[in-house]
């Protein structure tokens, strides 16, 4: 500290000490300079080295089924055919029935926390709802199995099956067992939960003051001026957070393995065993049979990437363009 | 016909009757509306704080359900076993996880040895070079990577680093978690590095210090408790994960804490008893699961603690 500081403090400055001191700076800044500039390369570095990795490994399997392995149906490894049909179809699905059933409840915790509630309600209600995303999946896996798998087949599932016309299609047949669609797609729901309302209440947060003050000026009640004024200035941001759920819930692993029955075959009822693309590669890349497993489970992993980052990508876009707006 | 009116302007004044008459029967109409809907607007204002204080309510109980079974079914399983002895063979009674808790401490330094120093760095150059192209793009990819599933890295860091390598070891699976934890540590370092206040860098910089000593002695210490925060809130996230273990590290039922071989981890061991058929392993499972979610929230809570302590920096 002192050496740096002498040649400013001394009247007369030695100049050659000081030339010999900004040139070491200068050294000194252009590797700081390098391995900062370096660390941030690692990023996209490390994203290019796991889309060529896997890649190179999924391109066999590619090259063998074509466009026909995200439309085939059958997953047979003994005589090497692999479609992968029913993991994206299981994954669209859980996914769905997630995001119905999370989207409306995280909204409604966001206006409410956003809006509604009073300051000393707002910070613990926010914390026990953004607690529930520090919940590992392994653990709400081993939840799903042991206490909501048997009151969805005790319970719930009789419940829906008795209620009048919606009971009777095929969405709700078949024998309710625990391992199922609807119960995957249940914990999803919870553990999307909080990413959707997190990103909600900020972006209903960044909603200007102005926005308020004109709705309510008008006359609008409260409601009004959110369903009128708050929600709609912010709804590109509300769509991004849900599409970031959306990209959560399609690469979420082991909850889903543990609750899904991972079977290949695509039912229309809920109450069947399914299978997401996560599940599968969790179940089988332990025991692959062959080469080819080995890679059409990389290419069901190389679907999942392309499909995540575009989900992503939407996401954040959108968020990010609320946030711009919101700061000009 | 205002437009007709405003042109003539201040020339002739506007005749007040054309105003007066014709809107008569819809604004009666409308305020007579009015009248008998605003009780209707009112009610609804009060039905909507109540839905949506309703979906506060079921947002929350889900928590409550998991942690309340959790502490119900795992307490009873958590004693002094539970941390020093290693699983006995399945039916047989005793046993516990210490082998597994051990290697999670590995994993996580591991992860953190590969993951803090990537995330901080590229976090410093984003702080320090906004605007730029690279910087954008970095922060874009950063995003991308944070959303990438688990399941993927853990595919990854097998295909890269188990099976060149011909085993399974602790290492790749620390590189996979830490390979999660950059984009985290990444963000939060750019945010805490950005609201250090310039001034104190010119200052230092005034006091004849080189940029690379302003940068590391005075702005990185400044921000360091938020930087702290990012890190443990990184290590909460990964210290659950078992998807990109799976492949990686294997699992052990012995003491391990090589990084060249495999290892036993939390999660892991909790995935693998919670799908066991034996009783005694699903209540080993829920003990594995209640001491999980404590270390979880114990580094969670840290993380918390140690934004407030100093300067109020953090703060979402």
């Amino acid at each position: 500290m002192s050496d740096a500081a002498r040649p400013v403090v001394t009247t007369r400055p030695d100049n050659t000490g000081l030339g010999a001191r900004i040139e070491g700076s200068a050294i000194g800044d252009s590797i700081y300079r390098w391995m900062t500039t370096a660390f941030a390369l690692g990023i996209p570095v490390l994203l290019l080295f796991i889309a060529i990795e896997i890649g190179a490994a999924a391109w066999p399997a590619l090259k063998a089924f074509g466009f026909g392995f995200l439309t085939s149906s059958e997953w047979d490894p003994p005589h090497n055919i692999f479609g992968a049909a029913p993991a994206i179809y299981g994954t669209i699905v859980s996914s769905f029935i997630a995001l119905v059933i999370a989207t409306p409840l995280a909204l409604g915790v966001a206006i409410f926390l956003s809006e509604f509630a009073p300051s000393w309600l707002r910070q613990p209600v926010a914390f026990l709802v953004d607690l529930l995303a520090a919940i590992p999946s392994v653990v709400y896996g081993l939840w799903g199995i042991f206490v909501l798998q048997p009151l969805l087949r005790a319970h719930v599932m009789p419940l829906l099956s008795a209620i009048p016309l919606i009971g009777r299609t095929p969405l709700f047949e078949g024998p309710a067992y625990g391992p199922s669609m609807l119960s995957a797609g249940l914990i999803l729901a919870i553990m999307v939960l909080p990413f959707i309302s997190a990103v909600s209440r900020e972006v209903l947060m960044a909603v200007p003051r102005s926005q308020r003050e004109a709705a309510l000026a008008l006359g609008a009640t409260k409601w009004e001026m959110i369903a009128d004024a708050v929600v709609p200035y912010a709804r590109s941001g509300i769509i991004g957070g849900i599409i970031l759920g959306l990209g959560r819930a399609l690469g979420e692993t082991m909850a889903v393995t543990m609750l899904i029955g991972n079977v290949h075959k695509i039912s229309a009822s809920l109450y069947a065993p399914g299978y997401t693309m996560a599940s599968l590669i969790a179940n089988e890349f332990a025991e692959a049979t062959g080469d080819l497993h080995l890679s059409a489970l990389m290419a069901v992993g190389a679907v999942l990437f392309v499909v995540t980052l575009i989900v992503n990508a939407l996401a954040r876009w959108l968020v990010w363009r609320v946030s711009r707006e919101g700061q000009s | 016909m205002m437009d007709r009116n405003a042109s003539r302007g201040p020339a002739s004044p506007p005749k007040p009757p054309l105003r007066t008459t014709r809107p008569s029967v819809m604004q009666r109409a409308a305020a007579e509306r009015a009248q008998t809907t605003i009780g209707r607007r009112r009610l609804v204002n009060v039905v909507m704080v109540g839905v949506t204080f309703g979906a506060a309510i079921l947002a929350t109980l889900p928590l409550i359900f998991i942690l309340g079974h959790l502490i119900a079914a795992g307490a009873s399983s958590i004693n002094l076993d539970f941390f020093t002895q290693i699983p006995k063979p399945p039916g047989e009674a005793g046993g516990g996880m210490a082998n597994a808790i051990v290697g999670s401490l590995v994993l996580i330094l591991a992860a953190s040895a590969f993951g803090l120093p990537i995330g901080i760095g590229a976090g410093l150059y984003l702080a320090e070079n906004r605007g730029t192209h690279l910087a954008n793009a970095v922060r874009f990819l950063s995003d991308v990577l944070n959303g990438l599933p688990s399941i993927v890295m853990g595919i990854f860091a097998w295909q890269f680093l188990v099976k060149p390598m011909g085993k399974f070891t602790a290492l790749a699976g620390g590189i996979a978690l830490g390979a999660m934890m950059i984009p985290l540590v990444t963000r939060t370092t750019e945010e805490m590095i950005r609201i250090v206040p310039v001034s104190l860098r010119e200052a230092a910089l005034a006091l004849g210090y080189s940029r690379w000593r302003t940068s590391l002695v005075v702005v990185l210490r400044t921000a360091l408790p938020g930087i702290v925060t990012g890190a443990l809130v990184a290590v909460s996230r990964i210290a659950g994960e078992t998807a990109p273990l799976l492949f990686t590290v294997l699992g052990n039922q012995f003491w391990s804490a090589s990084l060249r071989g495999p290892i036993a981890a939390l999660p892991l061991q909790i995935f693998n008893f919670a799908i066991s058929p034996y009783d005694q392993q699903h209540s080993l499972a829920w003990a594995g699961a209640l001491v999980l979610i404590g270390i979880v929230l114990i580094i969670s809570l840290a993380a918390r603690f140690a934004t407030r302590s100093r300067f109020g920096l953090g703060g979402d």
